[in-house]
């Protein structure tokens, strides 16, 4: 009885959360550019409740936008770390999926996934904002179906993710 | 007995109401002056309900979370104190002077729990809230001395007696209204006022660090806060109302011109901003208070 009120209270939650996104939209490659049409009157992302936001505490989805170098990471790890449960990763372009032309770089990471766990990656180099926008719904139904889970992933593989960001940074 | 309880209850969460009625339209109005659709109508109950749903709350400790909860009580004390058609409450027992200091309580609440981390930003944001407050506070205590002088009371209830039968005190002080306008809109933290949150300077100011649930008690404080300032113009300078609806849509009209002011302008340095409050605003209400006072 206990554990069915308590799944239909995460069932409401979840329903709830994918209305509400928040997004922190860390800028550290060109994909970034992608963003404003996206945010504005052309593309409205507002439509689907989600809305730019500025810091990491209030904050639910962290979009990595292109490439990330070891300097950035070091950054990125300690805004993830700050955003509250439950938070959502996209990798944005296929620079933070597999390196992209950056793929033989010294200073860029190749997967983003190895370092902070993403939920979901855009592919594209860069990506139009319908496809953004396509991501973001992709994003509503998985945490709509409870599969948006890095958070969780984060936790409990914490010794492999930090295993792997220690290799890189040092 | 039981209806004041009821009433103890009923009357916050009416202003409640009210406050968020206001945000879900300001969604909507800013995006259709910027050719948008917009989000969802009740897209402000969804961000409310997800933040106080977060499974995660961070605190720097006790007066940190505390803070929210003043801003909170102070703001729902101040709703008491405001007459609402039909309900005079405790404006009996505290008058306009009272309630001016209580609605700063909202504001300290805030500048404690901000103070409490160690975030430059927020410390920056209060001392812009603080500074801010100093500003738009001079030209109001000029124009609430020239209404108590203009009714000889001092009690909002007699205020908006006085003013029956469509003797507003926008028509019989208008300088004085526009000065109350300008004051009310400040207060509110609208463009070009809101150097306090600034996302672009320092990050929501004094809300940076909150999240989770506490940023959920600060946007509730928001609503409120909206419902106090808005309500107080109306009942100062467009004489109450006889009925909730008209009241409903008087702060409806005072609010729809403030948001298509914020859609327009941009924003003020902190120095520019009390540069203005005690420039124009506050020579203006002197002149009102000297026609008051030669009448
Ligand atoms: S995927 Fe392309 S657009 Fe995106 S950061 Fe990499 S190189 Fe730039």
């Amino acid at each position: 009885m206990e554990k069915m009120t308590q799944d239909q209270v995460r069932t409401i939650a979840n329903m709830l959360r994918k209305r509400s996104l928040w997004m922190i939209h860390y800028c550290t490659g060109c994909g970034a550019m992608e963003l404003p049409p996206t945010m504005t009157s052309r593309y409205d992302m507002s439509r689907l409740g989600l809305a730019p936001f500025v810091t990491s505490r209030q904050a639910d989805i962290l979009l990595i936008t292109g490439y990330l170098n070891v300097k950035t990471l070091r950054r990125v790890i300690t805004v993830y770390e700050q955003m509250l449960d439950p938070k959502y990763v996209i990798g944005f372009g296929s620079c933070a999926l597999n390196g992209g032309v950056y793929w033989d770089s010294y200073a860029v990471i190749k997967q983003l996934d190895r370092y902070i766990p993403a939920d979901l990656y855009i592919a594209g180099c860069m990506p139009r904002p319908e496809a953004i926008i396509t991501a973001f719904q992709d994003l509503m139904d998985l945490i709509d179906s409870g599969k948006a889970d890095g958070y969780k992933r984060y936790k409990r593989d914490l010794a492999y993710y930090k295993e792997n960001q220690r290799k890189v940074l040092g | 007995m039981v209806s004041t309880i009821l009433i103890a209850i009923c009357v916050p969460l009416l202003a409640f109401a009210i406050g968020l009625t206001f945000i879900m339209f300001k969604l909507k109005i800013t995006a259709r002056v910027q050719r948008r659709y917009g989000p969802p109508i009740i897209q402000p109950i969804y961000n409310l309900l997800k933040l106080l749903l977060k499974e995660d709350n961070i605190s720097h400790g006790v007066i940190f979370s505390l803070g929210p909860i003043i801003a909170l009580a102070g703001s729902i004390l101040a709703v008491f104190f405001i007459p609402i058609p039909g309900l005079n409450l405790l404006t009996g027992s505290g008058d306009l002077i009272a309630l001016l200091y209580i609605m700063a309580i909202g504001s300290l609440g805030m500048a404690l729990g901000a103070g409490n981390t160690a975030n430059p930003n927020a410390s920056i944001g209060i001392s812009r809230a603080l500074t801010l407050m100093f500003g738009y506070d001079l030209p109001l205590v000029i124009i609430v001395i020239s209404v108590i002088l203009q009714y000889h009371t001092t009690n909002l209830a007699d205020i908006v007696a006085a003013q029956a039968n469509g003797h507003w005190t926008l028509w019989t002080l208008p300088l004085s209204a526009i000065v109350g306008f300008v004051v009310t809109y400040g207060a509110l933290g609208e463009h070009p006022f809101d150097i306090i949150t600034a996302p672009h300077e320092v990050a929501t100011g004094p809300m940076v660090e909150y999240g989770g649930k506490h940023l959920g008690f600060l946007m509730i404080n928001h609503m409120f806060h909206i419902y106090i300032e808005i309500a107080l113009f109306v009942d100062l300078f467009l004489g109450g109302a006889s009925n909730l609806f008209w009241f409903y849509i008087k702060m409806f009209g005072v609010f729809f011109i403030m948001m298509l002011c914020d859609e327009v302008f941009l924003r003020f340095k902190i120095d520019d901003a009390v540069r203005f409050f005690w420039k124009w605003p506050t020579v203006v209400a002197l002149i009102s208070l000297i026609i008051v006072l030669v009448k």
